[in-house]
């Protein structure tokens, strides 16, 4: 079976979208020669109009992007950094997401804003590690997190066909994963999946911290059975797969690399505990509040969630009730 | 039309003027909530603009938008029923004063935020070229968007990947209450010659001044060239917004106001044109906007279980806010 490293399969959901659809365009910083490896090889194959290299204006590019889709294109703007998602918040919020409303039903925006190398690279410091998908979720933009070459693959061809604005983080922690996929395919937005089936408590990881959830699960597998749900769609999210999970083990702990108020963590708490009666209070795993990821490598660690933290969020769970 | 008509450039500053003025009054009714920002004293700019583009071609207005909206043909009576909020509005009462939209006559929508229409207008332009098109686009923006990083960006995309967008600034003065001369560092024709588009600075008063330079400049893009520039001197002869009506801001001197007020661009189109003729428009306009306050006031209040549709274009449901 062919292995599919996560670039790659970003690369290729790109070139089989750009083949099987002319509206679709790639702009961003630096895309011609792939300089975040991902844009590998299409400047060649589908030339500089189609794949647009840009100034460093960031508002004017993610605006320009929403301007083409209004007249029927379908843009994948590529960021080097998630932090300039700062930068662009008010253009995807106030203009691309706002645009369908406000003008009563007239247009669509189709872009997908892909951030390959999201949350902390190591050594990347403060201003190029940030993870900021739950502000995408709390504004309601479509937020899709793939944890798994797979779904890098098929999560980002069905952003791209979407007819609304989706965010795609690609996490940095995830970047260098390969599998083996026989037959890559489109995953559909806001379907999450469970990735180790378990009785006693229901992990919910996000993106990279799926795979830190698999490796703890199986190291508590002679004390407890635990599942883990991986969302891969933070908004809309899969709230009756997850419901359903937690039905089952009566227990929730959640594992986000965002900052701790107002994070994902919470909203999966709070919608959970609207739903079902807990045998114990949940746990959230999270980065701390206002978290600004430091240089020194040990310091960028101490700030990330670590396995150490969702084993015992997990233990203190199974003890409590 | 991009030759001179001075019948149908008058109709349409005349249009926009009555328009505003019973736009006016509907606020002043408690039928239009929110207010607007008149576009009075300015309509000389839109007319003159837009009877220089063709059907096909692209525009984006401001908060300050109406008159854009009317001159690129939208209809007047969809237009009042949207600022009324009824579903019978260009925007199904979703949009409002500041983002009304006509996708199929080309407005692409008034934006509300200063600045931020020109790359929005510059990729839609440049998606239509790249389909084969000959179409060019017009993004109207005020003397305060020029200090607004985002539209100085899409100058420079503009004009480094040479689409065909004119740049019209609405000079009136004023960015709400703060003039040119405490905003803008050099000049605003400075900053497209920056970027080497060329720029033309008009008498915003004059519709057909207005025109004549906008035809010029939508030939040399149809023909090939980049973007372009037109600096327009106009006067804004009513408030900033209407809430001004109730509060009294002072920030223009009374004769300023006076001699901003004497050039008025329904004036100097009318009186290129014989009596009769401008009777005829004027009553014809009048028809028109009694026609359009009827079908507004008429027109259905939304159902409030309706305001999450159009969200999302995809067809997602948004969970509701309720217990």
């Amino acid at each position: 079976m062919p292995r599919l490293s996560y670039r790659r399969a970003l690369t290729r959901a790109l070139a089989d979208e750009m083949t099987r659809d002319e509206s679709v365009v790639v702009l961003g910083e630096d895309i011609r020669v792939a300089a975040a490896n991902v844009t590998t090889g299409l400047v060649k194959k589908f030339g500089p109009e189609r794949v647009r290299d840009t100034p460093l204006s960031e508002q004017a590019f993610t605006s320009f992007a929403t301007g083409a889709a209004l007249a029927g294109a379908r843009p994948v703007v590529e960021f080097q950094i998630p932090s300039l998602l700062f930068l662009v918040f008010e253009q995807i919020v106030n203009h691309a997401h706002k645009f369908p409303l406000m003008t009563g039903g007239q247009c669509a925006v189709p872009v997908t804003y892909l951030v390959p190398g999201s949350g902390s690279r190591t050594g990347w410091a403060g201003q190029h590690s940030d993870h900021p998908y739950a502000l995408f979720a709390h504004v309601g933009v479509t937020t899709v997190v793939p944890a798994t070459p797979a779904d890098a693959y098929g999560l980002l061809v069905s952003a791209i066909r979407c007819d609304d604005p989706v965010v795609v983080f690609a996490p940095a922690g995830a970047l260098d994963l390969r599998e083996d996929v026989a037959d890559p395919a489109p995953v559909p937005l806001g379907r999450g999946v469970v990735r180790r089936a378990g009785d006693d408590v229901t992990v919910v990881a996000v993106g990279h911290l799926v795979h830190e959830a698999l490796a703890v699960a199986e190291e508590l597998a002679g004390q407890a059975s635990v599942e883990v749900f991986d969302p891969r769609t933070l908004y809309p999210f899969d709230w009756d797969g997850l419901v359903d999970s937690v039905s089952r083990t009566g227990r929730l702990v959640v594992v986000d690399d965002g900052n701790r108020s107002c994070g994902i963590a919470g909203e999966i708490i709070a919608t959970v505990v609207e739903r079902v009666r807990l045998a114990a209070p949940p746990r959230r795993v999270t980065r701390p509040d206002g978290a600004v990821l430091p240089f020194a490598p040990a310091l960028d660690r101490a700030v990330q969630p670590g396995r150490d933290q969702l084993t015992a969020a997990i233990q203190l769970t199974l003890k409590d009730g | 039309m991009t030759g001179p008509d001075p019948a149908a450039l008058y109709r349409t500053v005349r249009l926009i003027r009555r328009f505003e003025e019973r736009a006016i009054e509907l606020v002043d009714a408690g039928e239009i909530v929110g207010g607007i920002h008149p576009y009075l004293g300015q309509e000389g700019i839109a007319a003159g603009v837009c009877a220089a583009l063709t059907a096909g071609d692209l525009v984006t207005g401001t908060h300050r938008g109406h008159g854009h909206v009317l001159a690129k043909g939208a209809d007047p009576a969809r237009m009042l029923a949207e600022l009324c909020g009824r579903v019978t509005g260009l925007n199904r009462g979703r949009g409002g004063s500041m983002h009304a939209a006509d996708f199929g006559v080309g407005v692409l929508g008034a934006n509300a935020i200063v600045g931020a229409a020109g790359a929005i207008l510059t990729g839609a332009v440049w998606e239509r070229r790249r389909r084969g098109t000959d179409l060019v686009g017009a993004t109207f923006f005020g003397d305060g968007a020029v200090n607004e990083g985002m539209l100085l960006e899409a100058f420079n995309l503009a004009a480094l990947w040479r689409v065909p967008v004119l740049f019209v600034c609405e000079n009136n003065g004023y960015a709400t209450t703060m003039p040119v001369a405490g905003a803008v560092a050099g000049t605003i024709a400075g900053r497209a010659e920056a970027f080497g588009m060329p720029a033309t600075a008009v008498d915003g008063q004059d519709p057909e001044t207005v025109r004549a330079a906008a035809a010029a400049a939508v030939a040399r893009m149809r023909a090939g060239g980049g973007p372009e520039l037109i600096e327009a001197h106009t006067y804004r002869f009513d408030a900033h917004h209407t809430f001004e009506h109730r509060v009294r801001l002072d920030y223009r001197p009374p004769q300023e106001v006076a001699d901003g007020r004497s050039r008025d661009p329904v004036e100097i189109a009318g009186g290129r044109l014989d009596p009769a003729t401008r009777a005829e428009i004027d009553a014809s306009v009048e028809a028109v906007l009694a026609a359009a306050v009827d079908f507004a006031l008429a027109g259905p209040h939304p159902d409030p279980a309706t305001a999450l549709d159009h969200l999302y274009a995809s067809g997602l449901t948004a969970r509701t806010g309720g217990g």
